[in-house]
């Protein structure tokens, strides 16, 4: 029987009800207009759905809709778990995810950034998961010190327990007003954001390496607490020095660093590696994200990057040896501005026979001139395709030309 | 000049947040090009600027690394004294708003400058964002510039600058002009690699620098610029 109370019910009944329609007509899977038709009819419902949940939080740039997904299935080996894994990271997705399945005792919704002081006050979550911060989409998401002060201030004072990855200097620094740290280091191949100490300015000085990389400020004392999780290699390392084989499905070190995260997410909520291990191994693709699609002999991997970071850790799971295709849009999602493509490396595409398309593709054919890397234009992704042999192809896009691929070659999940 | 152009890229660690990299790169490949050789310096603001630069580059950031930025160029002084000797600056919307005697910082309050540019900067009612297009003052000679602007800032010019441009499509410094120059000094709104949109802006930093420069394959850069104009100025 649901505790909520007769107009929290309703509200959230149509709210179901309005996202059924949209799936049915194709609209979309329906989790914002369901949860924007609840909050409409129930402001307070969010509160209300999370009040009995044991719930997580899990915000950073890149890796949210992902690590998710692992720690929502890591928690249903210890009960039912509401969670929005579309990736609907606002207040309404997050009222349609809980609303979708009230009885769970359990919850774990991705939250943008910019959100999260607001939801993490209203649903007052129990544990919050925090991984890196880079910039990402300027012109409409927020400045990235401004973001992590808003952290700061959401932590204080509040009982929530944090995961956060220490290896991260800007993530470490908005964690770190919380009452309680478990800290993890999960790596940070992207350092172009965290040259600077975030609490005085100064230089951070920053040892070799993507991960378990010490740093510390060169003015004042702030540096690189000591991680209580580590990632190594292959291996997770817990705070026991017992030692776990990730063997993950999802490719690359980025999904190793949220499979870590996720294993000390699981333990905060009382939950083994030992448990949670095998159900991490089970996640194969996450909303479309790593999935394999096929079209006449051309098999083709689909990567979403969405900014300088992610593009770093795409090329870390793409295979020198294939082709690739890269797709760039600039709409509203998108971020309109694609100056970011400037703070991406492309030349480690040298020699390797790269396509262009995506609304944004004269953008990212000078890009590649600048850089010295050949490639071949093409108006759309369908062309690529199709001029390319049958045999394995690597493509990385971003947000809305990575929803259009998909859309094109199926929802697959 | 000396034998290899140096290009000198300023506190990428600060200013650096809008691709700003791609006007260091785009100097770059565009000198090459016509076989002039460069050195590219990557300075860090832990580090003193140094004075023998042919061209110094410096771009936008948050408000806080702003403030730093203009604190550590004041101290430093090596910025000064290489524009004495007669080198070129391209300073992008954080940066721009450096040069002037003052500019808004995280709360709106005034903060100093470094004075190089007659301008002095505050934080306006909304924030600007989105594609910009603009007629260059034609002294300079120059096709119409295109780009994406983001920022807060209002900036007025005082007698000691000239407009860089005349908006068409954008806020630009907030009266309906875009940008600055004085000398061998230019400050515009144009943010992260304005360079790529305005290969001609490339140049003439370039021609300031190292002389007559021969043509060389635009191809790539004039589809982009079409494409972005045709986009913003309908017929």
């Amino acid at each position: 029987m649901s505790q909520l109370p007769l107009r929290a019910q309703l509200a959230s009944a149509l709210g179901r009800t309005a996202a059924t329609l949209s799936r049915a007509t194709g609209r979309g899977d329906g989790s914002v207009i369901g949860g924007r038709v609840g909050l409409l009819l129930e402001p307070d419902l969010l509160r209300k759905l999370a009040h009995e949940k044991k719930l997580a939080l899990v915000s950073a740039t890149n890796g949210k809709t992902t690590t998710t997904r692992l720690i929502a299935s890591a928690l249903q080996e210890l009960g039912e778990v509401a969670t929005n894994a579309f990736g609907a990271n606002m207040p309404a997705g997050h009222v349609s995810a809980l609303s979708s399945n009230k009885a769970a005792p359990y919850g774990v919704l991705e939250v943008d950034e910019k959100y999260l002081p607001e939801v993490l006050g209203t649903t007052e979550a129990g544990v919050v998961v925090l991984m890196n911060l880079s910039r990402d989409q300027m012109d409409r998401a927020a400045e990235i010190w401004l973001l992590a002060q808003k952290w700061r201030r959401a932590l204080a004072g509040k009982p929530a327990h944090v995961i956060a990855n220490c290896d991260d200097p800007l993530v470490t620094w908005g964690a770190s007003t919380a009452a309680r740290v478990t800290w993890v280091a999960g790596g940070q191949r992207w350092h172009e954001d965290s040259w600077c100490c975030p609490e005085c300015g100064g230089p951070l000085d920053r040892a070799e390496g993507i991960v378990n990389a010490d740093w510390a400020c060169r003015e004042c004392t702030f540096s690189r607490p000591e991680p209580d999780w580590i990632l190594d290699g292959e291996d997770a390392v817990d705070p026991h020095g017992r030692r776990w084989r990730l063997d993950l499905q999802l490719p690359g070190t980025a999904n190793r660093s949220n499979a870590v995260i996720a294993l000390a997410t699981a333990a905060a909520f009382g939950l083994d590696p030992q448990r949670a291990l095998p159900r991490l191994r089970e996640v194969k693709s996450v909303a479309g994200r790593y999935t394999t699609v096929e079209r006449d002999g051309r098999v083709m991997k689909l990567l979403l990057a969405k900014n300088p970071a992610g593009w770093l850790e795409a090329f870390d799971v793409t295979r020198p040896d294939r082709p690739i295709v890269l797709s760039v849009n600039a709409q509203g999602p998108d971020g309109r501005d694609t100056s970011w493509l400037w703070d991406v490396d492309y030349r480690i595409l040298t020699g390797r026979h790269v396509y262009v398309t995506g609304e944004r593709r004269l953008d990212l054919a000078l890009r590649l001139d600048v850089a010295g890397v050949g490639f071949t234009l093409v108006d759309t992704f369908g062309q690529a395709v199709t001029a390319l042999p049958p045999g394995d192809i690597d493509v990385i896009a971003n947000y809305t030309a990575f929803q259009s691929i998909r859309t094109e070659f199926g929802r697959a999940v | 000049m000396q034998s290899s152009l140096r290009i000198v890229w300023i506190y990428p660690d600060l200013l650096s947040t809008y691709g700003d990299q791609g006007n260091v790169l785009v100097l770059e490949q565009r000198a090459r090009r016509r076989g002039i050789p460069v050195e590219v310096v990557h300075v860090r603001s832990s580090d003193p600027v140094p004075e023998q630069g042919d061209i110094y580059l410096i771009g936008g950031g948050e408000d806080r690394p702003q403030i730093l930025g203009a604190e550590r160029l004041r101290r430093d002084g090596g910025l000064h004294r290489a524009i004495q000797r007669g080198a070129s600056l391209l300073a992008v919307c954080a940066g721009y708003q450096i040069m002037g005697s003052v500019f808004g910082g995280e709360e709106g309050q005034p903060v100093p400058g470094i004075g190089l540019l007659d301008i002095s900067s505050g934080r306006g009612e909304r924030r600007s964002v989105g594609e910009l297009a603009a007629e260059v003052d034609p002294s300079l000679g120059l096709p119409t510039l295109t780009g994406f602007e983001n920022h807060m800032g209002v900036t007025r010019l005082g007698p000691g600058v000239t407009p860089l441009s005349r908006t068409l499509v954008g806020t630009g410094n907030g009266d309906g002009t875009e940008g600055c120059f004085a000398g061998k000094i230019i400050g515009t709104y144009l943010h992260g690699p304005a360079l790529a949109r305005n290969p001609a802006l490339a140049d003439l930093l370039l021609r300031w620098a190292a002389g007559p420069l021969p043509a060389i394959d635009d191809s790539w850069y004039e589809r982009l610029r079409n494409e972005r104009l045709g986009a913003v100025l309908k017929p």
